[in-house]
Order: C-alpha cells, then structure tokens, then sequence
C-alpha cells in the first residue's frame, strides 16, 4: 500500500493562505488504512482549521469530505459538488489521488495536507515498513523475496557493505534505528533456500532508466483496452 | 616483469608484483580549498609509504577532491591512490573522473561503496549508489583490459589503473566476508586494504578462510592498522564506528597510559607490535596505516616495524 504522513499543522495553514471556502477532502484506501488521511483524518484537520478560523476570526468555511478513492476520476466525480463549491481543496490523499483531483477540476486550487512517503506494509499495528521502491525491474526473485532498492540503505546489487554489524545495517538515526540489513537478510534466507549461490555470483549494475531515472512512466494495457 | 607486462605500472604494483612487503598510508583533504594541507601530509609521508590512500568525501564530509589532492600528493613526492566512492557519482562521472586521473599521471584507483550521507555534514543529499563496489571495480577493469566504457562503446586509450577494493573482515555476515572478497576479485580487484584490524585473532580466522579458497595468491591483501593516540580513540571506534572489533584489552591497554606524550608512545608501540604480528601471518602482502589526522605518527612507526628504507622499483 502507499503510506503517507500528515505535514504539520503550520505548514497546512501557510498552503490555506487566506482563502474562505476550504474544502479538506480524504480518501478512504491507502491513506485511510493506514490512519492518515481517510475521512475520520479529513474531519479531525477540518476541525482544527475551522477552531484556527474562529479564533483569529478570518471568517473562513470549512466543510469535509472523503471520495472511495481520489485516484479515479469516477470516484472524483462523486464529491464533485463539493470540490465546485469550495475556494481551495486540500486534500489527504496520497500524491497521486492529490494530482488526480488537481487534473480533475483544474484550474481549481487543490494543496497536499500530507507528505507521501513510501510503498510500505503495515508490519504491525501503527507500524509501516519500506517494501518497495517502484523500480521498475524487479529482482527479487534473486535475492530471496527482499528488495536491495528500498531495504538496502544504499541499493546495493552486491551487499552488503563493510557496515552490516550484527543484522543491522550501518545507517542509524534517530529516525531509523534499528533497520535491517537487508543484504543480512537476504544471505540467511538464501542459505534458509540452499540457494546461496545466487549471492556469490556478481550481480550487474542495475537499469536505473527503468526507474524513474527514465523519466516519468508509462504503463499501456493494448490487450485491456476498450474498441 | 618487464613494464609492459603491469597493469599500471605503479610503484605499488611493482613492489606488490615484486613481492616485497607494502607499505600504504592514509591521507584525509582538508573541509577548505587550503592544498598546502596535502602538501604537507605529502612531504611528512615520502620515503616513508610506497603509496597513499587519498579519501574520497571521507564520513560523506565535503573536502577537496580525491583526485584533485592525489595531484597535489604526487607532485610532493607520494604516488596516490585515489579512493572513489559510489555514494557521490553516477558511472558516467566516475568514468569521466577515471579518464581524467589516468591523464594527470595517477594509477592506482581504491573502489569503495562509501559510508552513508546520513554520517556526513550533507544528510540531505541525493545518495547516488547508481553502481555498487562491486560493479566500479568491474567498470574499471573492463576501461583497462578491454578498452569499453560501462555501455560497451569502445575508447581509443585506455586508461590504466592498478584496481584496489576494500573489505571489513569484521562485518556481518562473518561467513560471507569471504565470499566478498572473491567477489571482489572476480571483479577485478588487484589488491585489496583490511578495514583497521584490532582484533587480531578474528583477522587471523578470517585469512584462515581466505587461504583455503586460495584468495591470497588472486589478491594482495594490505592488513589496515591504526594507531591509537588514546583511550579516547579507541572507545569510540569501538562503539561508534560501524563495523570495527576493537577488544576490551586494547582500550585497557590505552587505558593504562597517561594521555598525552606517553598515550602517543604508548599507540605508536602497539600499532608497531600488531605490524610484525600482521606481517608474519601467510598471505599478508603489505600494511595499510591510517592514520588520519596523525601522520606525523607514520614515520616513526614504519621505522620502529623494521620497515625502512623502502625498496626503489624500476
Ligand atoms: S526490486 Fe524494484 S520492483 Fe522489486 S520490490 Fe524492489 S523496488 Fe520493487
Ligand atoms: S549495512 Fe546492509 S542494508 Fe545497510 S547499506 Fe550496508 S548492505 Fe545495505
């Protein structure tokens, strides 16, 4: 799933600028499971700026909403009422949900209330951990089901480095304590497949054109495509 | 061996080929566009190193160019080896940065993955890690053996490197610490410098296992020392630097000694102890000190480890 964090509430406020008809619209897939921005969130913020509106009496409306996903235009059109009547849309829904709201009412002013982070699982409860990083070739089927692009700190082909200590990859910060070496991983879990030759070969570098180093993507179904 | 038949042709290579025992220091570029700081740590290494390591963004800290300060090295009297990291380029510049080193006369080239940005003063950057160590040494040899850049495309000179990678016979997984040295070597790597050894025993089982997969004679292994000025030095590399094995009995060792003139004497002492021990264990080619920060400790040292003059090769 996508993940995303909201952006403090400062920040939010700064993007509202002084506009009077604010519209906080959520989405209720991705960021909605994984508590950030569904329509339970879209109300909280919608809250917290009416009670700012008050206190520093703008005299500034805000409604809330949450389409079944903001990444469709079907889904779009359904709160579409409410996006027409509202000066600004900010929305929780994860960058692309945002964009498709943008593209969908332009030129109507529509702002990110959260910062999209990553394709993550929820490893446990209000726990989301990094699982891939979109590159668009995947390699995993090499390197035991774990991804070198996104776990590996340093997207190595041939881990792990010199740092790898007890399990534990070199980065730590007070942000990312206690990652995983993944390349650690990788190892025990080949041995685990009696596939350890898969690491002892070298592993060329890697076709980053396919990544978004390529520009941005594409993806064409012909065979799913409507006469 | 006749020239023709190096690699490179570096004194490194020469001494390494000759199977004489190599001696290679450290040198860190200054955080400023000061290049008397090199000069100097130059003049107080000649005579006294066969060749000198020159980081790259060392700690992934801003300084002067590798390739800009192993200039300024050679031109002071010590052949570089430029270290190149692949945390701040993507291959098109390490190849531009490699052709353009081979131009200004230097040949010896360390490849390395590079520490992290997050340990850095730019923990902001773009990490590049387009290529890993593995695949530079392979871009590398492939420029010097087979004339092609990393795309296959031809080039009429190539440029000609003695290719140096490094490996943390401390790092986890023990058991694959091996395997990635063959990697390394299968890579194309011509000698290879220890992360700094502390724990003598544990390098001592891993060249047992370098030696039984016959590693020592595809690669001349340089056992890293560093000497110690204090205990201050040696408690923190045990606990704050990533992947080093300092034992308790070294930082009680340090610990024992008064810090100032007899600490220093005391570092000096050990790192010259632990150089003969290095040197007596089979398939041990040469030490690499880094002394970073301290290279006036270097002279004395590699006299007191018996290890003066250095050979001259033609
Ligand atoms: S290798 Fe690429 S596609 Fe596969 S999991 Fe990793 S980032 Fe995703
Ligand atoms: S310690 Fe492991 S996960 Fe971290 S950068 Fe090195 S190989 Fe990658």
């Amino acid at each position: 799933m996508i993940t995303a964090e909201r952006k403090p509430f400062d920040e939010i406020l700064a993007l509202v600028g002084d506009k009077k008809k604010i519209l906080v619209a959520g989405c209720d897939t991705c960021v909605a499971i994984c508590l950030t921005g569904g329509e339970k969130e879209a109300e909280v913020l919608a809250s917290e700026l009416r009670i700012k509106a008050e206190q520093d009496g703008t005299g500034a409306e805000v409604e809330h909403t949450a389409a079944i996903r903001q990444c469709e235009w079907e889904y779009l059109d359904m709160i579409a009422d409410k996006v027409e009547a509202a000066d600004i849309v900010v929305s929780m829904a994860c960058g692309i949900g945002i964009q498709s709201m943008a593209e969908k009412f332009e030129p109507k002013l529509v702002v990110p209330a959260v910062d999209t982070n990553m394709l993550g699982m929820p490893q446990e409860h209000a726990l989301w951990l990094e699982r891939c990083g979109a590159c668009g070739d995947c390699v995993i089927g090499e390197t035991a089901g774990i991804c070198p692009v996104v776990r590996c700190s340093k997207s190595l082909m041939n881990g792990p480095c010199g740092g790898s200590h007890d399990g534990k990859c070199e980065v730590t910060t007070p942000e990312k304590e206690d990652i995983e070496c993944a390349w650690h991983l990788i190892w025990e879990r080949l041995k685990a497949q009696g596939r350890e030759e898969l690491m002892i070969k070298n592993r060329p570098p890697k076709k980053w054109n396919l990544s978004s180093s390529g520009g941005p993507r594409k993806m064409v179904r012909e065979e799913a495509k409507l006469v | 061996m006749t020239a023709t038949e190096y690699k490179a042709g570096t004194n490194l290579e020469k001494i390494l080929s000759e199977g004489k025992f190599a001696v290679t220091g450290e040198c860190g570029p200054p955080k400023s566009a000061d290049g008397s700081v090199i000069e100097n740590k130059a003049k107080m290494l000649a005579g006294y190193v066969d060749a000198v390591n020159i980081t790259d963004n060392q700690t992934a800290v801003v300084r002067i160019s590798s390739i800009a300060s192993g200039y300024t090295a050679m031109q002071n009297g010590v052949e570089p080896i430029v270290q190149m990291t692949c945390r701040d380029r993507n291959r098109l510049a390490m190849q531009a940065d490699l052709l353009g080193a081979h131009t200004l006369g230097i040949h010896n080239c360390l490849c390395l993955t590079g520490d992290h940005l997050s340990f850095g003063n730019h923990p902001e950057a773009r990490g590049v890690h387009d290529l890993d160590a593995i695949n530079l040494i392979e871009m590398l040899r492939r420029m010097r053996d087979e004339k092609k850049f990393d795309c296959g495309e031809e080039m009429d000179v190539a440029p000609k490197f003695y290719i140096g990678c490094a490996e943390n016979p401390f790092g986890d997984p023990f058991e694959f610490r091996a395997i990635r040295l063959k990697k390394k070597i299968l890579a194309g790597a011509d000698f290879m410098q220890t992360q700094c050894i502390f724990n003598i025993p544990k390098f001592k089982t891993w060249m047992e296992e370098v030696r039984a997969e016959g590693l020592h004679q595809e690669i001349k292994i340089l056992a890293g020392i560093t000497p110690l000025k204090g205990v201050g030095g040696a408690r923190y590399m045990k606990n704050f630097v990533p992947g080093m094995d300092v034992p308790d009995e070294i930082v009680d060792r340090m610990a024992g000694v008064e810090k100032g003139p007899a600490s220093h004497a005391e570092g000096k002492k050990l790192a010259v102890e632990m150089i003969k021990e290095l040197a007596e264990i089979e398939g041990v080619a040469g030490v690499h000190i880094m002394a970073v920060e301290w290279e006036e400790a270097v002279p004395d040292i590699v006299e007191a480890a018996g290890l003066l003059p250095r050979p001259t090769v033609a």
